[in-house]
């Protein structure tokens, strides 16, 4: 009974959307006030049955039906309740049914907030995203129904994944959709401005905040990402330049270009062709993202299953949004009227300097992505482009765009003095240098880029400091005008201070990782000692430990540091006889910000076990940077003039029913 | 500056930044990049000693010798050809004698691959997609049963 109602509510969401595709529409062409308020309450609805469908999932998966195919092939009934609940959407139905979900919420998000927008401005903007609704709901109904029923229910379940049941997957697919799904909000305000071929600057103000959610959620979904590839997969690496990696990276890219260029439009009315275009690209960057993820056309861990009906769909998707969007812009594009005036030094200047920088850093991505399956499809050979072909294109322009953002926040609208600027940096330019030189001291000379690159954070970390100092006026100014000018200060300017300190606080923690990390792979025997960069680690042996659905080999090792015991690592095997797979839990040690890691290979014949060991100084600032950048995103969203809920006039009071 | 000569300014550095990412892109694909071969491919292409290669297939059932200090050898093959690998380190959880495998490193003089990179599936469902390949390459490969012929399921 739960699944058909899931499935009844998700038809009826389609028929909703439908209506909400036209409705809103027309009624913004007739003026009819009626037919474009219709769209808050289909958004809202919407949101309410993709909800309900949601739920009815959830509980198939939660009581463990498996009447359900979906269920039967993703569960266990004795995986743990976090897992049941997770693995909704370890799989591609449901994580497909997951995306619409929040497509749906922030539909509703714009209606319930969005009492601030022109009415037809929202209507088309609820319009729009009903058509990316529907497109998706008929993907979902037609090829890939998470409710369908198997003719005879199994008593057991095929399990999840193992390497799924983790709770870094509970928390990673969500973010990441959020982030994906909300650069929907951005086209559709795109596609709307089009269509009414019109936009001025309060446009770009009503798009950033959404623009800003939806970075800030991917952020945070590619570094959880990052994090749980690196202590699941069991080598220690935390980004492999694989394709699912890279199609998540390339909406990051074009939306953080995104946001910047928002910017320039909001405070200064230019760059409008430009931000619109972006807004296009970036939802079609995830779109293609998600086609490349879900049709098989890559294998990786995310391609739950190879059904072409599938690919096609999305490519038809792909190509009706993307072709559609593309060609509203080349037809509309030109009635946009052009903006204000800026010298190429200015700060305009600067942030077109980073949408540049950013979009060829998004190009380079695309093309060690999508080259090799061109070229498969054109002559027949198989290439496989990795690390070292992204390091040399994509590095370089993400070196120069970092020495470029210290720059940008300290130069003036309109006409800004480059060398006033570079004066007031002097002093993150003598940290940076500050920095390379002690990096070869301390470090050595083995690696000659690398102390360029610690240089090269610190300057960009000690040039937001400048920047907030110098707003503040911090060493200029008594204490109490520091206080009154900090508090004074809009969020926004600290917000982009701290989401660039945060980036140079990533990059630091890669560089660290990459160049000073030490490894250790050996076989062991219990009783032998390993020592790798100061520490030493004693096998104690192995144990068998059982686990709800798997059995587990857990070895034990006890760390020691200058002959003081530090604690005790337990990596372990786990075997899952549901799926006759095994996984690699990996052990972390904390040491400060950097990390032992320690992870089992095969055992041998003669009792000895193969394991990794690692040392990874300054490892987890990698993931911090990520977590400081969101933190400058919330600050930014919390600016007065962006408040998503912007009040407004108490004229409607008078109206309200007595009480 | 006029809007002209503006819009000069920021074409020119578009031209000159997109010249320079597409220069860094030709350099790197022609350093960096790795082709991949079925086993019948490395022995038909005759493909010269010290080339990088990717090399996917099933490891060939008795083939597999371990040695000290973690080294193993092991044959890649597609049912027509074998290619010999030698790799030392840890191998993935999932590589087994009849599964499906990737390997990437340097084809050394005599035809043995000394890998760097050992990849296997992730679990028994999923199968590298340039093993199912090179399989249907060789004919081994049912489409219906989505398994291998004759391979033997652990």
């Amino acid at each position: 009974m739960i699944p058909e109602l899931g499935h009844y509510a998700l038809v009826l969401a389609l028929a909703l959307g439908l209506i909400q595709s036209v409705a809103p529409i027309v009624g913004a062409k007739t003026r009819d006030a009626a037919l474009m308020r219709l769209a808050s309450s289909t958004a809202l609805m919407q949101f309410v049955l993709v909800a309900l469908s949601f739920s009815a999932l959830v509980a198939c998966y939660v009581t463990s039906d498996f009447s359900v195919n979906t269920v039967f092939e993703n569960s266990h009934s004795m995986m743990p309740l976090i897992y049941k609940f997770t693995s909704v959407w370890g799989n591609h139905e449901g994580s497909m049914l997951l995306w619409v979900l929040i497509l749906s919420l922030f539909g509703a998000f714009v209606a319930a907030f969005g009492a601030n927008l022109p009415a037809t401005l929202k209507a088309h903007v609820l319009a729009v995203q009903s058509w990316i609704a529907v497109a998706f709901y008929l993907f979902i109904l037609l090829t890939s129904n998470p409710f369908l029923r198997l003719a005879q229910a199994p008593i057991e379940g095929r399990d999840l994944n193992p390497i799924l049941q983790d709770l870094g997957l509970a928390i990673h697919p969500p973010l990441l959709y959020l982030g994906y799904v909300g650069f929907s909000i951005s086209f559709s305000f795109a596609i709307a401005a089009l269509i009414e071929g019109r936009i001025d600057a309060a446009w770009a103000r009503w798009v950033r905040p959404w623009t800003l959610m939806a970075w800030m959620a991917l952020t945070v979904g590619i570094a959880m990402g990052s994090y749980w590839a690196y202590y699941t997969l069991g080598w220690g690496g935390f980004w492999f330049w694989d394709p699912v990696e890279n199609a998540s990276l390339m909406p990051w890219l074009a939306g953080t270009a995104l946001l910047h260029s928002a910017v320039v439009m909001e405070k200064r009315n230019a760059l409008k062709v430009w931000t619109i275009l972006l807004a296009i690209l970036t939802f079609s960057l995830s779109l293609i993202g998600t086609f490349l993820v879900r049709s098989g056309v890559l294998t990786s861990v995310h391609s739950f299953a190879n059904d072409p009906a599938r690919g096609v769909f999305i490519l038809g998707i792909l190509v009706l949004f993307i072709g559609g969007g593309l060609s509203l812009f080349a037809w509309r594009a030109s009635i946009l009227k052009q903006g204000g005036l800026f010298a190429p030094i200015s700060r305009e200047g600067s942030l077109v300097f980073n949408n540049l920088f950013l979009t060829t850093a998004c190009l380079t991505v695309f093309v060690g992505t999508l080259y090799p399956l061109a070229l498969e499809a054109l002559t027949g050979s198989k290439i496989s482009v990795g690390g070292p072909f992204f390091n040399l294109t994509f590095g370089p322009l993400f070196v120069a765009l970092m020495f470029a953002m210290p720059f940008g926040p300290l130069l003036a609208w309109k006409r800004g003095d480059l060398l006033g600027v570079a004066q007031r940096l002097m002093t993150a330019f003598a940290v940076g240098l500050v920095a390379v030189a002690a990096t070869f001291a301390i470090k050595g000379g083995a690696s000659v880029l690398a102390p360029f690159g610690v240089g090269l954070a610190f300057y960009v970390m000690m040039g937001a400091i400048v920047d907030l100092v110098e707003r503040t006026g911090l060493m200029r100014l008594p204490m109490a005008t520091v206080r009154t000018r900090a508090f004074g200060l809009p969020r926004s300017a600290w917000g982009t201070a701290v989401a660039h300190f945060g980036i140079a606080v990533s990059m630091l923690g890669i560089i660290s990782a990459g160049t000073w990390g030490s490894e250790l792979i050996v076989a062991v025997n219990p009783g032998q000692t390993l020592s790798l960069s100061g520490y030493d680690l004693t096998f104690d042996g192995v144990v068998e430990q059982a686990g709800p659905n798997y059995n587990a080999q857990v070895a034990k090792f006890t760390v020691r540091e200058r002959g003081v015991t530090i604690g005790v690592m337990e990596p372990s095997k786990r075997n899952f006889s549901a799926r006759a797979t095994s996984t690699n839990e990996a052990a972390l040690m904390a040491r400060g910000a950097g990390q032992l890691y320690l992870s089992l290979g095969d055992a041998n014949s003669d009792g000895s076990i193969a394991v990794r060991l690692y040392y990874k100084p300054l490892v987890m600032f990698i993931w911090l940077g990520a977590l400081i950048m969101m933190l400058g995103g919330a600050l930014s969203l919390s600016d007065r003039r962006l408040r998503v809920g912007a009040p407004k006039p108490a004229a409607k009071s008078v109206l309200q029913p007595a009480e | 500056m006029t809007r002209k000569q503006r819009r000069l300014v920021l074409i020119g550095s578009s031209i000159g930044v997109l010249a320079i990412a597409i220069g860094l892109v030709l350099n790197a694909l022609s350093g960096s990049i790795v082709f991949f071969n079925s086993p019948t491919d490395i022995k038909e292409k005759q493909i010269a000693a010290g080339t990088r290669v990717r090399i996917g297939g099933l490891v060939k059932d008795g083939s597999v010798q371990r040695g000290d200090n973690l080294r193993i050898r092991f044959e890649v093959t597609d049912g027509k050809s074998d290619v010999p690998v030698k790799f030392q380190g840890i191998v993935p959880d999932l590589f087994r004698e009849g599964q499906g495998v990737v390997a990437e490193g340097k084809l050394e003089p005599g035809g043995i691959l000394d890998a760097d990179t050992v990849l296997a599936k992730h679990d028994e469902r999923y199968m590298p997609k340039e093993v199912v390949d090179a399989l249907k390459k060789s004919g081994r490969w049912e489409e219906s049963e989505g398994k291998v012929a004759g391979g033997k399921t652990p």
